[in-house]
């Protein structure tokens, strides 16, 4: 069969859908996005009957996730790392739960944050949560670990973790399909109280957890992603993880690798592997994609082991995507340096596209802050965060999914009035709308802007969970109906929005204004789709 | 054998479309591929580059290393510049000469053409004019392939079949513009070869 051509993220919904998955739960973002995106296109979801729509925000989805594993089905839910912080209670409580249909939870780190607010690495939370951690070298291993993923986690009975990084999330290669498995069917589970987590069945439930970490570890030591590569020269070691696999074969394409290597994409770490290793060589060099973990691991606290080289010591960077020059670097090989960027190559940061909405809201902001000192607007997370930039200058915070709203209570109890939230639509609904019911439950006077596109905007256009009811949320949390304000964001309104706002800044409550218009990319794309089926 | 090739451009120029054509020409040959796009935040308006890696044998890294690309492919004058570390020194850059000036601060072009005309091996040509000149203005990314086509090292063939494979369902009248803009495109850089 011939191969397809997927990125990353589309090698692991073909894999999911072949595995016999019943649902898909995600929230956009970025690298994750397109892994949802495949599914929803998919003509085989589509015969399957497979559900596949976005949820709220990660939480819901990783629950969703898990209440159709309870139902005995296989379930996959797809989160940015960031993402994951979001979804780490139930994530963090699957793991004592188990699972009962098949689950695996898709991670999609972003190391040198490429998009997103920090680069942490997902690793470290299925070693937190005691699960195993599967890491493609590739399009054909974010393939074939979908499948086996799978397998692992009901054969153990817990969710498995995929975790892979931007570089292949966003990158094209060929892969071989496998036959599509059957789904499974409804079937609760055995056990009716596994998934009551009240203290007495919790405990139970852990040590079931902790019991099953030896045939963990076996299974890594077993399984074909990792793998022993024997050498002649153990004065080091090289041990690479991920996509490190790649970086490190690449530099010895045409010269030939003398060193012992071992290879890790399967995690907890194969514990008879890297004793292996450790014991033939002198030295290790340990090359991951993300924060050293296992790095770390195999250092120890005090390190009166053997010597472990890695970005703890600067061999490689400490923070950043790791990429075929730094591997290069740190096994002592030259670098082929072509020329410098020349002077004059200016920087070309992202921008908000001509005619967004977003840039009429600022506009208008801006010019009803006027009268006030700099330093009132807390905003969140999406395409309006490009407002931090010039010319707009407009913002002074963006921290997580949210905290616009609540970061502008917090400063508006602290004393700072006008205190002012910049959030969009999608963003709202993921997680602003708990803190807007903080603001009304203490009246804080804060003015909450809510960019409405009508979309998840900076992923690429997404379904947003509540357009057209976004004023009836704001009113049904309980902000008086006379300040939830509609405004239509357009050079032609700049006055009387611009006014608008001047005057709910002035109110000492909670005001929220919606200013509504679509997303101009959804906008032409809609126009073009309506003329090519004309 | 193999090719690896630097897109680049700024987001919204659609240099996906070049490196979807590639990719098919290359697949038409048997060959293996990797190709890294760009998602997310700096699609918006940012500098955008795509790594396409083509080889017989297999390929590891999805990254080009430091100086070992064989072409730089630009869209953008200035964004063909902001990739030279990766160039080797038998390289190619292929630039479009048309400027996309998005910033405040966008540089003088004169200053951008005299580094791009220190560069030994390269084709500046401008795309936006040579595609408006054939009738197809919209076509440019396809000029720029053309003018590209003799630096990557596949039948010139396969370039053709890729363009309607990718563009079949839009049309036979937008395949042919884009056929006609990879040939002008080509035409142009076989004199200048």
């Amino acid at each position: 069969m011939s191969k397809l051509l997927l990125l990353g993220d589309e090698a692991i919904a073909q894999g999911g859908l072949d595995a016999g998955i019943s649902g898909i739960y995600a929230y956009p973002g970025t690298p994750s996005t397109e892994i949802m995106e495949y599914v929803q296109m998919s003509k085989m979801a589509e015969e399957r009957n497979v559900f596949r729509r976005w949820s709220v925000n990660e939480k819901t989805a990783m629950e969703a996730a898990l209440g159709m594993s309870y139902a005995g089905k296989r379930s996959m839910v797809c989160m940015k790392h960031v993402g994951l912080n979001v979804a780490a209670d139930p994530f963090m409580n699957a793991a004592i739960t188990g699972v009962n249909g098949g689950m695996v939870v898709v991670v999609a780190d972003d190391p040198s944050m490429h998009s997103s607010q920090n680069e942490q690495d997902s690793r470290f939370y299925g070693k937190f949560a005691l699960v195993p951690v599967l890491e493609p070298s590739s399009q054909q291993e974010a393939y074939d670990m979908a499948l086996s993923g799978f397998d692992l986690s009901e054969k153990y009975g817990v969710p498995v973790m995929l975790r892979l990084t931007t570089r292949l999330a966003h990158s094209r290669s060929g892969v071989a399909k496998g036959k599509a498995r059957e789904q499974n069917n409804l079937k609760l589970p055995e056990d009716p109280r596994q998934f009551v987590l009240l203290p007495a069945i919790a405990r139970k439930r852990y040590k079931i957890l902790l019991s099953n970490q030896d045939g963990l570890e076996l299974e890594s030591d077993k399984s074909d992603f990792n793998r022993y590569l024997p050498g002649e020269d153990k004065s080091v070691g090289f041990i690479a993880c991920g996509l490190a696999w790649n970086y490190l074969l690449e530099n010895f394409r045409d010269t030939p690798l003398k060193n012992p290597v071992l290879k890790v994409c399967q995690y907890p770490l194969p514990r008879k592997l890297v004793e292996k290793i450790a014991s033939d060589c002198d030295e290790l060099l340990v090359l991951e994609d993300g924060y050293p973990l296992v790095e770390e691991a195999l250092k120890g606290f005090l390190e009166r082991g053997i010597k472990v080289k890695g970005r703890l010591d600067g061999t490689l960077p400490r923070d950043g995507e790791l990429n075929p020059d730094h591997v290069a670097r740190a096994v002592g090989l030259q670098v082929k340096a072509g020329k410098d960027i020349p002077s004059v190559v200016a920087n070309r940061p992202p921008a908000m596209c001509k005619g967004c909405s977003h840039i009429d809201v600022y506009n208008a902001l801006l010019e009803a802050l006027e009268k006030y000192s700099k330093g009132r607007v807390f905003s969140d997370i999406g395409c309006y965060t490009l407002g931090a930039l010039e010319p707009f200058n407009a913002i002074n915070s963006c921290v997580d999914m949210g905290a616009s709203v609540t970061m502008a209570k917090g400063a508006a109890d602290a004393g700072l009035f006008p205190s002012v939230a910049v959030i969009g639509d999608s963003t709202y609904t993921h997680s602003g709308i708990t803190g807007l019911l903080d603001c009304v439950n203490d009246r804080s006077p804060v003015t909450v802007i809510i960019s409405d596109n009508l979309t998840t905007g900076m992923t690429g256009g997404q379904q947003s969970s509540a357009t057209g009811r976004i004023a009836d949320i704001c009113r049904g949390v309980g902000v008086e109906p006379e300040h939830v304000k509609l405004i239509n964001p357009l050079k032609k309104h700049h006055g009387e929005n611009t006014d608008i706002i001047k005057k709910e800044l002035q109110y000492e409550g909670v005001s929220v204004i919606i200013a509504q218009r679509e997303c101009i990319q959804t906008a032409m794309r809609r126009k073009k789709g309506n003329k090519s089926k004309q | 054998m193999k090719i690896d090739i630097i897109l680049s451009g700024v987001g919204g120029q659609g240099i996906v479309s070049i490196a979807a054509t590639i990719g098919m020409a290359a697949i038409g040959e048997n060959l293996n591929l990797k190709q890294s796009e760009v998602h997310g935040m700096s699609q918006r308006g940012g500098a955008v580059q795509s790594n396409l890696r083509l080889s017989d044998r297999e390929i590891m890294s999805d990254l080009v290393p430091s100086g070992e690309a064989d072409l730089i492919l630009s869209v953008e004058p200035m964004e063909s510049l902001r990739y030279l570390p990766l160039l080797s020194e038998k390289g190619w850059l292929v630039t479009n000469t048309t400027p996309f000036v998005n910033i405040p601060n966008y540089p003088d072009i004169e200053e951008i053409m005299k580094e791009i005309r220190a560069i030994p091996n390269h084709v500046a040509i401008d795309a936006d004019k040579v595609a408006k000149d054939i009738g197809s203005p919209r076509s440019s990314n396809m000029v720029m392939l053309g003018a590209a086509s003799p630096f990557i090292n596949l039948p010139f063939e396969r370039f053709e079949e890729g363009i309607r494979r990718i563009f079949n369902r839009k049309g036979e009248e937008i395949v042919d513009a884009n056929l006609k803009a990879l040939h002008a495109g080509r035409e142009f850089a076989q004199n200048r070869k």
